[in-house]
């Protein structure tokens, strides 16, 4: 999959400070694999008590197979699990923009593949609200442009600089690249008195 | 001199630590001591298999579990048949790649942050990951301490390396003396209010100042543990004479002479006199006062005398903040948060769930009773904190206020086990987040303060001061 261009519909989450908690309930990280965590995500946002929807936007018929997700201030704040951009993507959603990441989930994303843009409050209430008019709207996110566009209108977004690198590389998963470096690893770690 | 200019703890650990630099920017480190446990770990470790991969360095990674496992009923096989499995996967996964497991009942078995720094694998100088984001609490021993996600548990143990970006250093200095009656953790409740809960992105936390350094080293772990409760990812203090003297002595920490090599090492680590940071602040002492939560995130936080903040007053975005966070929380804007009517009490968790925690509490509790409408539970932080806790009769004092005193683990700060709030119950919490559900109920609400605050509160059935309920004045010290 190409990450200079990524074109889908969107769905807007309200709200600053929303927290991996919320994204994903701790309840369901009782699990061994992450592979069945999709439908979990905003869990108690979405469903009451008795398991009743509370017509949560992830949940309205008009933003089903909606792949962007757009929110807030400080999104994805709280706890380092992985379960929670894991849910994301496993929901379907193939990038996030947001108004500020909190830093371990946006590293987290990134390894995922999952871009994580950075947009001006103004500019996102005006996408919001263009999404929210229309949810058949396409966006479409120009990694390497590093801008969105949207009904004919063009958004700039700000991205960390080696996320967005090793995202259009397609080096976002590290470890290949980790591993090259035995010898040197080994060094450091008799240099450290680790090993 | 000419010498360098000079640099912060952050930078001298960072610059050890680097293996190399990567085409994307970032830089591969070197991760020191590597922690483990059930809810993140075993995903890792079923990464490594689809790629044929091992583990690199097992003798640099530990295992524990305390995230789900029950603070009753602790007897194998767990009734929770996924827990068990969850610890079964650990265990499993450790005896195959050789990495040392603290496995429940071995007397070493307890919450990751609490036994890394008991059996002296917490050094100062170190990098340390884990998947688990009060990681930072270690950096009360001068370390870069982070928490990270299950992809990244899966690099150090391939590698024992991560791909990194550097972080920026806030110096932020605790000048002066705290007033009696407050504590450790009401001075980082403080600064997270102060600086919000996005304040340190992009941010290692350097604590510093006076107050900080006469903190015992139990003080200092509470206060790193809810850095990332502030948004920075790390958060540190330099080591100094406290920090030695708490490692003298720890299972894993060297003896004899190589200890006092290993001091002088520790020491140079510690910020230069002329280092720079990014940024930097002080804080006075003597102005924190006890500090409760009163929304849904750390930074919403008051003194105990001060009034719920009211929408009315304030601006865009924070008006909706702080309404939707009273209408969680069913409380009302500008009255008093002391009085509100609680019904359990939590005194335990990786911020506040450490020996001296219940030492505390326990000077202070003969001839007091938990108010009748209240749960209250004493979890302590690991099976070594229960033994020597119980050595010392403390969890006869807490059984005979009115605690229940519980086997080690996470309990009821995430809800991962039994110990949960049942429908809209408010909980005094000695643990470090309050967001919406965090205690296993939906519509649970979370009152987060020190443990002392904790325990006056489940004596009086509602949010109250220490100084109070405990007749503690500046006179009695």
């Amino acid at each position: 999959m190409s990450f200079e261009k990524i074109a889908g519909r969107g769905v807007y989450v309200k709200g600053n400070d929303i927290d991996t908690d919320r994204i994903i309930p701790a309840r369901f990280l009782k699990c061994v694999t992450f592979d069945e965590l999709g439908p979990s995500l905003f869990y108690d946002e979405r469903f009451d008590a008795e398991g009743k929807s509370k017509d949560h936007p992830l949940d309205k018929e008009e933003n089903s197979g909606a792949e962007i997700l757009i929110s807030d201030d400080n999104f994805g704040c709280g706890s380092s699990r992985e379960h929670a951009p894991q849910a994301i993507q496993k929901f379907g959603f193939r990038a996030v923009i947001a108004g500020s990441f909190a830093e371990i989930f946006h590293g987290n994303c990134t390894t995922l593949g999952i871009p994580c843009l950075v947009m001006s409050q103004d500019d996102r209430r005006d996408l919001a609200s263009e999404v929210e008019r229309d949810p058949e709207a396409e966006i479409v996110i120009d990694l390497e442009e590093k801008k969105i566009i949207c009904s004919n209108k063009i958004y700039s977004v700000e991205m960390k600089e080696s996320a967005r690198e090793s995202l259009l590389t397609e080096t976002f998963d590290p470890l290949d690249n980790l591993l090259k470096a035995k010898d040197q690893i080994q060094a450091t770690a008799i240099k450290l008195g680790y090993s | 001199m000419g010498r360098a200019l000079g640099r912060n703890l952050f930078q001298k650990v960072w610059d050890d630590h680097v293996v190399r630099r990567l085409d994307n920017g970032q830089y591969q480190v070197f991760i020191g001591l590597h922690l483990i446990h059930e809810v993140t770990s075993p995903q890792a470790f079923g990464m490594l298999r689809d790629k044929g991969l091992g583990v690199a360095y097992p003798s640099r990674t530990f295992a524990t579990v305390d995230h789900i496992i029950p603070t009753d009923n602790q007897s194998r096989p767990l009734e929770d048949p996924m827990a068990e499995k969850m610890i079964q996967v650990l265990g499993q996964s450790t005896a195959e790649h050789g990495i040392e497991f603290f496995e429940p009942e071995s007397g070493s078995q307890g919450i990751v942050h609490v036994v890394g720094p008991e059996k002296g694998l917490t050094q100062p100088g170190m990098t340390i990951c884990c998947g688990d984001s009060h990681t930072a609490t270690h950096g009360a021993f001068g370390c870069i301490a982070m928490g990270i996600g299950t992809s990244q548990v899966r690099d150090v143990l391939a590698s024992q390396t991560l791909a990194m970006d550097p972080l920026k250093v806030r110096r932020i200095n605790v000048e002066g003396d705290l007033t009696v009656g407050v504590t450790a953790k009401d001075v980082i409740l403080h600064i997270i209010r102060l600086l919000g809960v996005n304040g340190g992105v992009g941010y290692a936390y350097e604590y510093g100042g006076s107050a900080i350094h006469s903190m015992t080293m139990e003080e200092r772990m509470t206060v790193c543990n809810m850095s990332i409760e502030g948004g920075a990812r790390c958060g540190y203090i330099n080591p100094d004479e406290t920090t030695f003297s708490f490692l003298r002595g720890l299972e894993r920490v060297p003896s004899g002479n190589s200890f006092d090599e290993a001091c002088e090492r520790w020491r140079s680590y510690a910020s230069d006199a002329d280092a720079k940071f990014d940024d930097e602040l002080v804080i006075y002492a003597g102005d924190i006062q006890p500090t409760v939560t009163w929304g849904v995130t750390p930074a919403q936080a008051i003194f105990i005398e001060e009034k719920i903040p009211s929408p009315e007053k304030a601006e865009g975005l924070d008006k909706n903040l702080i309404s939707d966070a009273l209408s969680y929380m069913k409380l009302k804007p500008d009255e008093p948060i002391k009085g509100t009517k609680i019904d359990v009490a939590f005194i335990g968790s990786c911020t506040n769930g450490r020996i001296s925690d219940f030492r505390e509490v326990a000077a202070l509790l003969p001839g007091k009773k938990v108010a009748g409408s209240v749960r209250a539970i004493a979890v302590p932080g690991s099976e070594q904190v229960d033994k020597i806790a119980k050595e010392e009769g403390l969890d006869k004092v807490f059984e005979e206020a009115g605690f229940e005193w519980r086997k080690p683990g996470c309990s009821m700060c995430l809800a991962m086990n039994p110990d949960k709030l049942v429908g809209e119950e408010v909980c005094a919490s000695s643990s470090n987040r309050n967001f919406m559900g965090r205690q296993g109920s939906p519509t649970g609400r979370t009152i987060l303060m020190s443990p002392i605050m904790v325990a006056a509160s489940a004596i009086s059935g509602s949010v109250s001061d220490a100084r109070e309920i405990f007749g503690l004045s500046e006179e009695v010290v």
